[in-house]
């Protein structure tokens, strides 16, 4: 396929595993922030052709694994509700709250909708004048300017029954969340391409001066992910801490203006809590004074309750990148993604969710598990 | 009233009812009617028309296969095909897959009250048609309507009964570490041409279901002698799950490369934009096929010679291995685990 297949080329990944591990002399670790470059290192097995000292960390970049246990008890709360059609992306129906899922809500006569933009739920609003639509608004800076987008649409619409209960989250705060933490272990990040090419990458040259960190804007595709891991590696080897750009056909310095002015708009930044990390300040996007009357946990009267994680599930430390997700001692036992324990092993970007679809047979020969 | 006429062949018949009504399925006059005018005259043989509660008929020699499967497919009607000639085409290569050749299908309906008369007719047509091309009769059937509200239109469950006219043990214990692993052509269509239209994707082509029977490419390949251990038609959870199902009772493990795996163009480019696996796509036209290796050469020309099997592929092979495993080799040269996929495909966010 067109604009795909030139990225996956067997040969050119060959070519580019070969010069990094020419360039290699020492061990170095680099996380790749986003869970679909966690997703395409383990579906196309990039990491197996990398020098066996560079370490791969997997980070806390999937919108569905950092959504806090009280935003999803929040869901289930809204969807079980009568006369309300609530509307999600499709990963976030299997993610387990504290007692059960929306799957399940959906099952005793819930109306959950999947859709696959926030508008769609707009125009459900419009369909179903009658009802209460309510839009699960999750996800980083990629995802934001759909979600600002639909509110604004139905702010213009003058819609009285669409509303979102919003968990939006921020990629640079989570960075400086992570390198400020004594046990970091992360030496070079793979910034996340997708959310570069809405925001630009303006925000990270102070992050990677304050901590000395080679930051590189990095694509999704195998030889993206390859030449990212090169641009790294090149800079750890000679000692530079910069930021660059691997993803020069999506991405531009600025990013996109008119969307970061309508995320502008319709959000402004507020601390967040994120799913086994705990609070981040400055980490969240929540809706400006002037949206207010979109925002459904004002409109549904919805309660704050503190809920914790099961004790058995380690996602927060995989997710901060402290252990792989084999080494979770729930890992393809008590969790799997048919019984999830943590939202890391529900989406497709979740990393224990990868190594168990991709990796468990390597696990066994190595009798890790 | 005016009679709906979609050919001049076919006039819908019942057409003082537009819909269908509770009292068709009720045991009197207007069941007895619809039975008449639509199922009995559209499926007409001879053991059919006998109107008894049962169909007879006599056996011939060889071993039988018989199944049953239930179709509840929305839309009924899809680019490609529609519920009518899928619950023959399902039911035929569910029997194809004994290496049986179909001879007999049931038919029952449960049709939501309500559902417009032409909509029954056409898939009753469809139906019709799909059998005639089959080979199969249609040889008893049942109709239960429920109320409105109660059903999805059109529920439809077939059973088959076929005759195995070979000796071959096919079934999944039968495969061995060195058999080959043949699919039958291009994967994920079916799956994708419904996503398309229930979630009213665009794409610069249609992208059509590839529902057809298979069981003529499989009676060929035991004329020719092929030494087939294993078939399975690559329904829901598509490549992904067959695969699986058979390493996981062969006690092997199934080694496949995704490069020799046929799909088409805008199949992959739907799927990557919902974030989907072609290999975990739902097909409604496709087997996979163990062979004994020293036969799969011949096996491919065979499938290729096809209607619809020109794309058929050898995509891999079966290994000695201490625990039942799936891998693919990934465009870039590494091997990961094929899954089942868990549950029902979702999209992903982002």
């Amino acid at each position: 396929m067109k604009y795909l297949d030139e990225y996956r080329d067997g040969e050119l990944a060959q070519k580019l595993a070969v010069e990094i591990h020419r360039f290699t002399t020492r061990p170095w670790n680099i996380m790749e922030v986003c869970g679909g470059q966690t997703h395409a290192i383990v579906k196309f097995g990039i990491d197996e052709l990398l020098p066996k000292h560079i370490t791969l960390i997997h980070g806390p970049g999937c919108p569905v694994c950092v959504t806090p246990l009280e935003v999803i008890d929040k869901a289930l709360e809204l969807a079980a509700m009568p006369g309300v059609i609530f509307t999600s992306f499709g990963d976030m129906l299997r993610v387990p709250g504290s007692t059960t899922d929306l799957l399940a809500v959906k099952a005793k006569g819930g109306d959950v909708r999947i859709v696959y933009s926030p508008l769609d739920a707009v125009k459900l609003a419009e369909q179903n004048p009658a009802k209460d639509v309510v839009f699960l608004g999750v996800g980083f800076e990629t995802t934001a300017p759909a979600t600002a987008m639909a509110v604004f649409q139905a702010a213009q619409k003058r819609l009285k029954n669409f509303s979102m209960l919003i968990s939006h989250v921020l990629v640079p705060p989570a960075i400086e969340a992570l390198m400020s933490s004594p046990d970091c272990r992360v030496q070079a990040f793979l910034a996340a391409g997708h959310v570069c090419a809405v925001m630009g990458y303006e925000e990270y040259p102070p992050l990677a001066a304050k901590y000395h960190v080679p930051i590189v804007v990095t694509g999704f595709e195998p030889l993206d992910i390859l030449q990212g891991i090169l641009m790294c590696v090149l800079q750890l080897e000679s000692g530079r801490a910069e930021v660059e750009n691997q993803y020069t056909r999506a991405v531009r310095r600025e990013g996109n203006r008119p969307a970061q002015q309508l995320v502008r708009e319709v959000f402004h930044v507020v601390p967040r809590k994120w799913r086994g990390v705990g609070e981040i300040p400055d980490s969240g996007l929540g809706l400006n004074e002037d949206y207010a009357a979109f925002d459904a946990e004002i409109k549904f009267g919805l309660a704050d309750h503190h809920v914790d994680e099961p004790a058995d599930c380690l996602s927060g430390l995989v997710l901060q990148g402290q252990i792989k997700p084999h080494e979770c001692p729930a890992f393809g036992g008590k969790c799997k993604p048919e019984r999830p324990l943590g939202a890391t092993m529900v989406s497709s970007e979740g990393a224990c969710a990868a190594y168990y679809r991709y990796r468990r047979h390597n696990l066994v020969e190595t009798n890790i598990k | 009233m005016k009679i709906l006429e979609l050919n001049g062949a076919c006039p819908v018949p019942l057409a003082q009812y537009p819909q269908v009504l509770m009292a068709h399925g009720g045991g009197g006059t207007l069941m007895h009617q619809l039975v008449e005018n639509i199922f009995g005259k559209e499926f007409s043989n001879p053991l059919l028309d006998a109107r008894h509660d049962s169909a007879q008929f006599f056996v011939p020699p060889g071993r039988l296969a018989m199944t049953t499967d239930s179709y509840v497919v929305r839309p009924i009607f899809f680019p490609g095909g529609d519920i009518g000639s899928m619950s023959v085409h399902g039911t035929v290569n569910d029997l194809a897959m004994s290496g049986a050749r179909p001879l007999y299908l049931s038919c029952a309906f449960i049709i939501e009250e309500g559902l417009p008369m032409e909509t029954l007719w056409r898939v009753v047509c469809s139906m019709r048609d799909a059998a005639k091309k089959c080979g199969v009769q249609i040889v008893t059937g049942d109709t239960k309507v429920v109320d409105k509200g109660k059903g999805d239109g059109l529920f439809i469950n077939t059973t088959g009964i076929g005759v195995m006219e070979h000796d071959l043990e096919i079934s999944p214990k039968s495969v061995l570490p060195g058999d080959t692993v043949l699919v039958s052509g291009d994967l994920g269509r079916h799956g994708m041409a419904i996503m398309a239209v229930r979630e009213g994707l665009q794409f610069e082509s249609t992208i059509e279901s590839d529902s057809a029977p298979v069981h003529k490419m499989v009676l060929a390949l035991i004329k020719a002698g092929v030494e087939i251990r294993c078939l399975r038609d690559l329904t829901r959870g598509g490549l992904a799950s067959a695969l699986n199902e058979i390493a996981e009772v062969a006690g092997v493990k199934i080694a496949i490369d995704e490069k020799l795996i046929p799909v088409r163009e805008d199949v992959h480019a739907a799927c990557e934009m919902l974030g989907l696996d072609p290999l975990q796509v739902a097909n409604e036209g496709r087997l996979v096929a163990f062979v004994a290796a020293k036969d799969a050469v011949r096996a491919l020309a065979i499938m290729r010679r096809h209607t619809g099997g020109e794309r058929s592929a050898s995509i891999g092979r079966v290994m000695e291995y201490s625990l039942p495993l799936v891998t693919v080799r990934s465009a870039i040269g590494a091997s990961r685990i094929l899954d089942m996929p868990s549950g029902e495909q979702l999209p992903r966010i982002c």
